[in-house]
């Protein structure tokens, strides 16, 4: 039995969200298997693709011998198509409670087919286009899987399910390039056996998939007696409508995640953003600046279990808020006159944490505000805003470097960042973590 | 569908999957051994002493492509006699340029865990005496006339997933005090005679006036534009639009250069022109196929530059006032430099 910190008026939302998760009989354990087959899919799937793009610049420019600057344009394209892409796929995964592993299957099985179209794309607008799909595919199987893993989990388990699946999402990510080179190796600039090998590496997720993730995941006993919010649903539906997954915005629970995932989201400056600020500003050698991704993906993979674990024991929402705290304190080390190999050293670990404290933090936080015929929806939702807050965050971080120059462009984002934070504390402060009893 | 048959299913499509993994990693290393082989109708190549200096003649230095033990080494070849058999000299170069004894190879260093690439100083014998890192794939490469200052652009792709990122990073080293500037975007940059800056800056393709000036290609807010550059003064002021990989002239007058034309395919954009910088007039040369090259002066009115060929790429020349025809120089080859 679960008891809601009742001081608001979502206790009843809460507990509906918790109830399918203890149903009878089911012993509850810290790390279900589902979510295990979930993280090796993801860690199976980002070894794939991050074989290829490792690669894919050596291969634009010394296998195919094209200058790829400017290849960047279609980015906001497929920025704001994933977004739409992610509501989308949440939305049809909520259908009838099987869809789930349809609907992300479908997105992984998109991005395994793109993997040998590259063999045949040997132009820049044709691997575009490729490129596209695959992140289309990503786009769709998103919230589907963070639902299953919220479904498959205790709710008092969720951090550390999502922190699980997160580090071994980045596992695969980190193992990705060292597959690819050591491919190029063997064959002497054998891009296609490494976009060939990928192919299979990603057929082999999708198969992961297919074998070994339940398709049920949502308790059907429960559904029925779920409380239906919408009026203006007809009652014989089974299925929930879109207008369902926007009225899921009702919730002022959920309504107060969204807005204060959007609201830090707006003042979050992209990775890109940053590597190249800690480049030009930190006196960084520029031999070293592709190890910068690295050292964040390394810290992220270290702590995301800890703090997973950390967000069952505190308040998630607290907790996704200090992990805005540290890259604030990110934000400042790099404005700080301190520079230098260790200062970039510092500033990653708190990037890396920042990662930790709040990517699937987040996700078990929005679990927690969603019934459970509406999680596919509800992730996308909090995702989506999330996304598109920070796309709209480089667009005028951009602007901004433009008017006023790089180091002023992040004083300014830390400044609006630390504003969105205490209101994003002062928004959260009524609504509190549903803790085991 | 019981655990054990899923496993079986698994253990079957594992084994399918590396079947098809290893058949490819297989074919695309026979593929590569085949590139060791020299082709019996291909051009000759003995290895050798290649000298920028102290050569009788004038020599055309280039990255050998031609298949063989020597491929991707750089050789030479008497400059008035292109077909005559090859001298390697035994260093691999990925991009290269030489000038007044000088020269700057760009090379790939096979790690293991990844690649990683690196600029070497070279001495009139190609012998080594200097390296830095190099912050990613290579494309261009320059020596001042002087052989006193070198600079050197390489592509670096952003991180995330499916980063599709790119830019640019540009160095210019002085050789007499192997002082770096590995990063030309913190110049102070005029564009239209106002201070600019943006995070989207980029800077290729280096070519130098003297031991001081240079000019290179700036792209910014999805336009290119030719900048003149002062390395003591660390500054870079635009002067003209849409110039991608600039290349000055012996007698220091004119510009060859990429310019991306209207209604041209959007992977095929760029075509071959001369910039008259006292006039500021455009000239297209005969050349009506995209190129994707830093030209290279062969003399005052003659460029040589690169396309795609068989094996790689062939070297061709056109006339750099607009006249004549383009021709074929020679094949199998990229990154030319005269010496001599």
């Amino acid at each position: 039995m679960y008891l809601a910190d009742s001081r608001g008026t979502d206790s009843r939302e809460a507990q509906a969200a918790v109830v399918p998760d203890s149903r009878p009989g089911r012993r509850p354990a810290a790390v279900p298997g589902t979510v295990l087959a979930l993280g090796a899919v993801s860690l199976i799937t980002d070894v794939s693709s991050e074989m290829v793009t490792a690669v894919l610049p050596l291969y634009v420019v010394t296998g195919l011998g094209l200058s790829p600057l400017g290849f960047g344009l279609l980015d906001g394209i497929n920025n704001g198509v994933g977004a739409l892409v992610r509501l989308l796929g949440g939305h049809l995964a909520d259908g009838g409670g099987r869809r789930h592993k349809a609907v992300a299957g479908l997105g992984y099985a998109l991005s395994a087919l793109c993997k040998p179209l590259l063999l045949l794309a040997h132009t820049l607008p044709v691997i575009s286009v490729v490129l596209a799909a695959d992140r289309t595919g990503k786009g769709l199987r998103t919230a589907p899987r963070d639902a299953m893993i919220s479904l498959a989990t205790e709710p008092e388990h969720r951090g550390r399910a999502f922190g699980v699946h997160r580090a071994m999402d980045t596992t695969g990510a980190l193992l990705g390039p060292l597959v690819a080179f050591a491919l190029l190796r063997a064959t002497v600039d054998g891009y296609d056996a490494v976009f060939t090998v990928s192919g299979c590496v990603a057929a082999l997720g999708v198969l992961v998939l297919v074998l070994f993730v339940p398709g049920r995941t949502t308790a059907a006993d429960l559904r029925p007696e779920e409380p239906r919010r919408s009026s203006g649903a007809p009652p014989e539906q089974s299925r929930p409508a879109l207008r369902d997954a926007l009225g899921l915005l009702r919730r002022p629970e959920l309504r107060r995640l969204t807005l204060c995932a959007t609201l830090l989201g707006l003042t979050t400056v992209s990775d890109s953003f940053l590597y190249l600020l800690l480049q030009r500003e930190g006196d960084l050698p520029a031999h070293l600046f592709p190890l910068l991704p690295l050292g964040t993906a390394a810290v992220f993979l270290l702590l995301a279990v800890p703090f997973g674990a950390l967000a069952d024991r505190v308040n998630r929402r607290r907790l996704f808020l200090a992990g805005h705290g540290i890259l604030l304190l990110g934000y400042a080390l790099v404005l700080s006159p301190w520079h230098g190999v260790p200062a970039v050293l510092a500033v990653l670990f708190l990037h890396g944490t920042f990662y930790a404290a709040t990517d699937g933090v987040l996700a078990a936080a929005t679990a927690g505000a969603v019934p459970a015929r509406h999680q596919g929806a509800g992730q996308a939702l909090v995702g989506t805003g999330q996304a598109l807050a920070r796309f709209t965050c480089s667009l005028a971080f951009g602007a901004a470097w433009s008017a006023w120059g790089g180091r002023t462009a992040l004083a300014v984002t830390a400044a609006a960042l630390a504003v969105s934070a205490v209101t994003a504390a002062y928004v959260l402060r009524t609504t509190s973590e549903v803790k085991p009893a | 569908m019981t655990s054990r048959s899923r496993l079986l299913i698994l253990l079957l499509s594992v084994v399918l999957l590396a079947a098809v993994g290893t058949g490819a990693v297989l074919h695309a290393a026979h593929r590569s051994g085949m590139r060791d082989e020299q082709q019996a109708d291909g051009p000759k190549v003995r290895p050798g002493t290649v000298s920028l200096s102290e050569t009788p003649t004038r020599q055309l230095l280039f990255r050998n492509l031609a298949w063989g033990p020597h491929r991707d080494e750089m050789a030479t070849v008497p400059a008035d006699h292109p077909q005559a058999p090859r001298t390697a000299s035994g260093v691999k170069c990925l991009r290269f340029h030489a000038s007044a004894g000088t020269a700057i190879c760009l090379q790939a260093v096979h790690g293991a865990l990844q690649d990683t690439y690196r600029a070497v100083v070279l001495d009139a014998h190609l012998h080594e005496r200097h390296r830095f890192p190099a912050a990613g794939i290579p494309t261009r490469a320059r020596v001042s006339p002087s052989g006193h200052l070198v600079a050197w652009t390489v592509f670096v792709s952003g991180d995330s997933y499916a980063g599709t990122d790119f830019s640019t990073r540009t160095a210019i080293v002085d050789t007499r005090t192997w002082t770096i500037d590995d990063n030309l975007e913190t110049f102070h940059i005029t564009k239209d005679g106002r201070p600019y800056h943006a995070a989207d800056t980029n800077i290729w393709g280096v070519t130098f006036a003297d031991d001081n000036h240079f000019y290179a290609t700036l792209a910014t807010g999805g336009h290119t534009y030719l900048v003149r550059g002062d390395v003591a003064a660390r500054t870079l002021t635009t002067l003209h639009s849409n110039v991608e990989c600039p290349s000055l002239s012996s007698d220091g007058t004119r510009i060859a250069y990429k310019k991306r034309v209207q209604g041209a395919s959007p992977d095929a954009p760029w075509r071959l022109y001369v910039l008259n910088l006292r006039t500021m007039k455009e000239t297209p040369t005969a050349e009506q196929r995209n190129i994707d090259d830093q030209a290279l002066w062969a003399d005052n009115s003659t460029l040589v530059y690169a396309l795609p060929g068989d094996y790689g790429s062939d070297l061709w020349t056109v006339p750099a006032d607009g006249t004549g025809k383009v021709r074929l120089l020679m094949k199998s080859a990229v990154a030319p430099a005269y010496a001599g």
